[in-house]
């Protein structure tokens, strides 16, 4: 998912505001920002929220890597409105996330300096036409089984982000998909290379649902909490029981010999991804960290001037219509 | 904040004779350009007909501690409502 090992924050609030917190949270109702919350809820969601929007921008480079290379028209004006789409679910985060006092220059600074981390998966690159096709239908396909039971969070701003993000995403997963397909079924060239996208893509997109249940020690307050829904282990099993027949229906081999239908769990198995590479990506020595945030920062220093310019144009004008009036 | 742009609440009218509804808010440095990305933020999808920009810092809310005093008022008012009264069959709908 976009927010993966999410540090919940314990709380030393008042323990009596604390249970009526939680008791508001159990019964379902909506926490606002200008409720009472504890300090570490503020600080968790902050944290989660912010990951996810800086998840969704940065993931906007592997596919505009493609855009102006889209084998047609058509399909590079579907890629550019699903990464314009992206750049959109990064906006609705960030105010979601601003709800709660962090302000989004700050967000981004952090993001920028390395104190904020943003998904696993856009530090993988994307090395041609077929990536396209597998990042859509993989990863944005992780993504949402990550944010359709996000929609139900605690947090009021957050979980409308969540219902406009999920309104968009399963286009993105759909033409990823029928990208791939038109692969799958074509030459056997291009069968090959989307073979060969599937088989790179597989374990970093299993990756992004975080550690095995066992190592992620974070999960138990915020899930009380209700930001985070289900645990990782649950949702990466949901992902590879949906994905797997749909990998069988495009006529291509499995990433994984350890999948295997498991009559008694009904579910796949499969084979872990390797915890270490995870980590070490996580840590920044992944293939794209540096490439990543190298570009982040570039495109933060280049629109300087443009953020000014519009600042000082709209002040200027502010005083002239203040002395007209 | 040294020169962040302000922040915007966007408010959209979905469809004719609706009334704009608050979608969300983005930060812009004056309302045109504020109107400008509402339009590529919240309508990608033909999800509006008019858009109204306010600077958040100029809306007034009321504070979630009233809620008691606020609204309780108005609960013990039931005859406010029409289901109140009892209108006998014979005498149609009303
Ligand atoms: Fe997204
Ligand atoms: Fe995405
Ligand atoms: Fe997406």
């Amino acid at each position: 998912m976009y927010a993966q090992m999410v540090q919940s924050e314990a709380s030393t609030d008042d323990p009596e505001k604390l249970a009526a917190f939680q008791a508001r949270i159990d019964a379902g109702e909506k926490i606002e920002p200008k409720d009472w919350m504890p300090a570490g809820y503020r600080k968790t969601l902050i944290r989660q929220i912010g990951q996810h929007a800086h998840s969704e921008i940065v993931g906007q480079l592997p596919e505009g890597n493609w855009i102006t290379r889209a084998p047609t028209l058509e399909r590079k004006a579907i890629l550019l409105a699903k990464v314009q789409d992206e750049a959109g679910h990064g906006l609705y985060l960030y105010c979601a996330a601003e709800t709660l006092g962090v302000s989004r220059d700050e967000l981004t600074e952090m993001l920028l300096d390395g104190r904020m981390k943003y998904s696993s998966i856009f530090n993988y690159p994307t090395l041609n036409w077929a990536d396209m096709g597998a990042v859509g239908w993989l990863v944005d396909g992780a993504a949402i089984m990550n944010q359709v039971p996000l929609q139900r969070t605690s947090f009021g701003p957050y979980s409308r982000a969540m219902i406009r993000v999920c309104k968009e995403e399963s286009f993105h997963a759909r033409q990823g998909f029928d990208a791939i397909r038109k692969m799958a079924t074509g030459t056997p060239a291009q069968k090959k290379m989307a073979q060969d996208a599937v088989n790179r893509l597989w374990f970093p997109a299993l990756m992004m649902f975080g550690p095995s249940d066992a190592d992620s020690v974070h999960s138990t307050q915020s899930m009380a909490w209700k930001i985070k829904m289900n645990t990782n282990d649950e949702l990466r099993q949901k992902f590879v029981d949906q994905t797997v027949p749909q990998i069988e229906y495009l006529g291509l081999d499995l990433p994984d010999e350890g999948i295997k239908w498991n009559e008694e769990r009904g579910h796949y198995d499969y084979s872990d991804p390797d915890w270490s590479e995870f980590f070490d990506v996580i840590k920044g020595n992944g293939p794209c960290n540096t490439d990543r945030l190298a570009a982040r920062n570039k495109a933060w220093k280049d629109g300087q001037w443009v953020r000014d310019g519009l600042l000082a144009h709209a002040r200027k004008k502010a005083v002239k219509k203040i002395a007209a009036e | 904040m040294k020169n962040e742009w302000p922040l915007w609440e966007i408010f959209i009218r979905g469809q004719h004779g609706m009334s704009h509804r608050h979608v969300g808010s983005l930060h812009a440095p004056d309302a045109e350009m504020a109107i400008k990305n509402a339009r590529d933020v919240y309508t990608r999808r033909n999800e509006g007909v008019s858009i109204w920009v306010v600077e958040a810092n100029h809306i007034a809310a009321s504070s979630p501690s009233d809620k008691g005093p606020l609204y309780e008022p108005s609960e013990s008012k039931v005859y406010r409502h029409p289901t109140f009264f009892d209108i006998p069959d014979e005498v149609g709908a009303m």
